[in-house]
């Protein structure tokens, strides 16, 4: 019962979000200075073709109206077209996206393999030589620039040592696997000193538990103990920080998508801006924004059902 | 004054067993104090620390390497890199240290609104801040300098825009527990003005934990302006900064690997500097967590 009125609250705070996600993506392009047809068009821009885009976005029409139009269009699946390559946005859109979505569950999931055991040996003995250590390191990790990480990995693992494809992603999960594999590991080392740290204090706070302190005096033994209890109820928590960072995830993909040439919609993205293909711009933003949306919602419900506490309540 | 420290003493009156934990007791602080001291040393007496000129070209000494005279070599322009490492963290930055103070206004105040008046203006508030935390941070930064324009400006306008938000959740949540405390419902009945409550009482007891989370966002901005930098919509050349030095030194990755290695390290030094100061803070200014 809880839960289900907690589900509908959460879907229904979603409205204004998603629609608040709508109106920026809208108003991006009335942040362009000047004349946004004219500006876009750049070099381009005959006075036929500016009257075109006025037509075409609604440029002429009241505020509300030209918001009435995009979301319209919007409904209708209709991103609008794009400039450079003459197709509809939310084609290329859709095209992209897999390889995006495959970077994030792999980045995701190898951030998780990183932390967990990290995690485990800073919290193992607080205040120890090996605590202070997992503490430091990955502070180094929070100021590191992703592109920067991607260049070295790319030109030590793979044009030196070729471990790895240069670019590319692959063909085939296991190829993807392959493939993606530096890339992924660029965004999970940008997630990992979030994740460690929240993680190593969830279990700190865990082992502090009257359960564990239970087990030990069954004497279960360390490593058991561990696994068994610890871990377990470390996880959920962590697994949320992920879910929050999912904003963090996602746009770290950005830049890595750029530097390995993988054609997700990151990549689409940047080629977009570099070409001033506005449209695609927009609708890449609205996408991701919505993405976002999403998985937060789904943290929160598979937090709900996962809390222990919400299950004793039957 | 005497009303800020009075209001000071009942905030932390549960804590009030002296404070055994000081600023040289704190390794993390005095670490990333001395680290950065540094930085900033080398970065504003770059004039002092090298006699070269970052911008002066020289065609016949191009992608030198490390020596007596280059200490870093010298990039395709025949530019010191050494020098140029300097002036460029001279331009990262003071923007950094500029961009971080905007959104940490901006934020506090609107925290500060939606934590005190609660209802309508608390509802509007937080929604605002769900819809901009809903675009990956650094999507919407990209999006806002490229419909922006590059440049320092739009770096400014961008951070601001999309870096307000941790500050007024941290802040609200902050003010949302202080305004029930005994110091405030006083100074309430004692028909102090909203504005003069939320400004010398609420606001010195609650804005440590804004200027904690600072010192990572200074650490996200500095990334932020290296990565614009880098894709070519932050600081515009010949202007030295660190991100368009990787960017410039990619293509000469495998045979002058100091051209891109140097200015990351430096990105990443400044940034452990930075996070060491704000867990050191942390530390110090709330004691019993760690």
């Amino acid at each position: 019962m809880g839960r289900m009125t907690f589900v509908i609250r959460r879907l229904l705070l979603l409205i204004p979000t998603a629609v608040g996600v709508t109106i920026i993506a809208f108003f991006l392009i009335h942040l362009i200075p000047g004349d946004p047809a004219a500006t876009i068009l750049g070099i381009h821009a005959t006075p036929k073709r500016i009257a075109l885009l006025h037509q075409q976005w609604g440029l002429n029409r009241p505020l509300a109206s030209q918001y009435w139009l995009f979301m319209d269009r919007l409904v209708h699946g209709n991103l609008g077209q794009s400039l450079y390559y003459g197709v509809p946005v939310w084609g290329l859109i859709t095209s992209h996206l897999p390889t995006t979505l495959w970077l994030i569950v792999y980045a995701g999931v190898l951030g998780v393999v990183i932390s967990v055991p990290l995690a485990m040996i800073a919290a193992s003995r607080k205040d120890a030589v090996r605590d202070h250590i997992v503490r430091v390191v990955p502070l180094l990790g929070l100021g590191m620039p992703a592109f920067w990480l991607a260049l070295i990995l790319q030109s030590e693992l793979a044009v030196r040592l070729q471990l790895f494809p240069v670019t590319g992603y692959g063909s085939g999960p296991l190829g993807h696997l392959h493939a993606m594999f530096l890339p992924a590991l660029t965004v999970a080392v940008a997630l990992c000193p979030v994740v460690i740290r929240s993680l190593r204090a969830s279990m700190l706070n865990v082992l502090g538990a009257d359960y564990i302190t239970t087990a030990r005096a069954k004497g279960v033994p360390g490593h058991r103990l561990f696994v068994r209890h610890v871990l377990r109820n470390a996880v959920i928590p962590a697994v949320t920080v992920l879910g929050i960072n999912i904003g963090f995830l996602v746009g770290g993909t950005v830049i890595v998508e750029q530097v390995f040439a993988l054609p997700g919609i990151g990549n689409l993205m940047i080629n977009s801006i570099f070409q001033r293909d506005f449209p695609v711009v927009q609708g890449v933003a609205l996408v991701f924004g919505i993405m976002v949306v999403l998985v937060n919602l789904l943290t929160d419900v598979a937090y709900a059902s996962l809390d222990p506490r919400v299950r004793f309540d039957r | 004054m005497s009303a800020i420290s009075l209001a000071g003493t009942a905030g932390t009156a549960e804590r009030a067993q002296p404070r055994r934990a000081r600023w040289y007791r704190q390794p993390a602080l005095l670490a990333g104090a001395v680290l950065l001291a540094i930085i900033l040393f080398m970065v504003i007496g770059a004039p002092l620390v090298t006699s070269y000129n970052p911008d002066t070209q020289n065609l016949n000494a191009t992608l030198q390497g490390i020596s007596g005279q280059h200490w870093l070599g010298t990039d395709q322009e025949g530019r010191d890199t050494f020098t140029r490492l300097l002036y460029g963290g001279r331009t990262d930055l003071q923007i950094a240290f500029l961009a971080v103070l905007f959104p940490f206004v901006l934020g506090t105040i609107l925290g500060s609104l939606a934590g005190y008046f609660g209802g309508w203006v608390d509802i509007i508030i937080m929604r605002l801040v769900d819809i901009v935390v809903a675009f990956p941070f650094f999507v919407l930064i990209i999006a806002l300098v490229f419909v922006l324009g590059p440049g320092p400006r739009s770096i400014y306008i961008a951070i601001t825009l999309v870096g307000w938000v941790s500050y007024a959740r941290i802040i609200r949540g902050e003010i949302l527990v202080a305004k029930r405390q005994e110091y405030v419902l006083a100074a309430q009945s004692g028909g102090l003005s909203n504005l003069r409550i939320m400004a010398r009482h609420l606001l010195p007891n609650v804005i440590t934990q804004a200027i904690i989370y600072a010192m990572s966002d200074i650490v996200q901005d500095i990334l932020a302006i290296v990565t614009l930098s880098y894709l070519g919509l932050g600081i515009q050349p010949p202007t030295p900064d660190w991100g368009t030095m990787i960017s410039d030194g990619q293509n000469f990755l495998t045979t002058h690997w100091q051209l891109t290695t140097i200015p990351g390290i430096a990105v990443i030094i400044t940034g452990l500097a930075l996070s060491l100061i704000g867990d050191g803070l942390a530390d110090l200014l709330r004691p019993g967590q760690s």
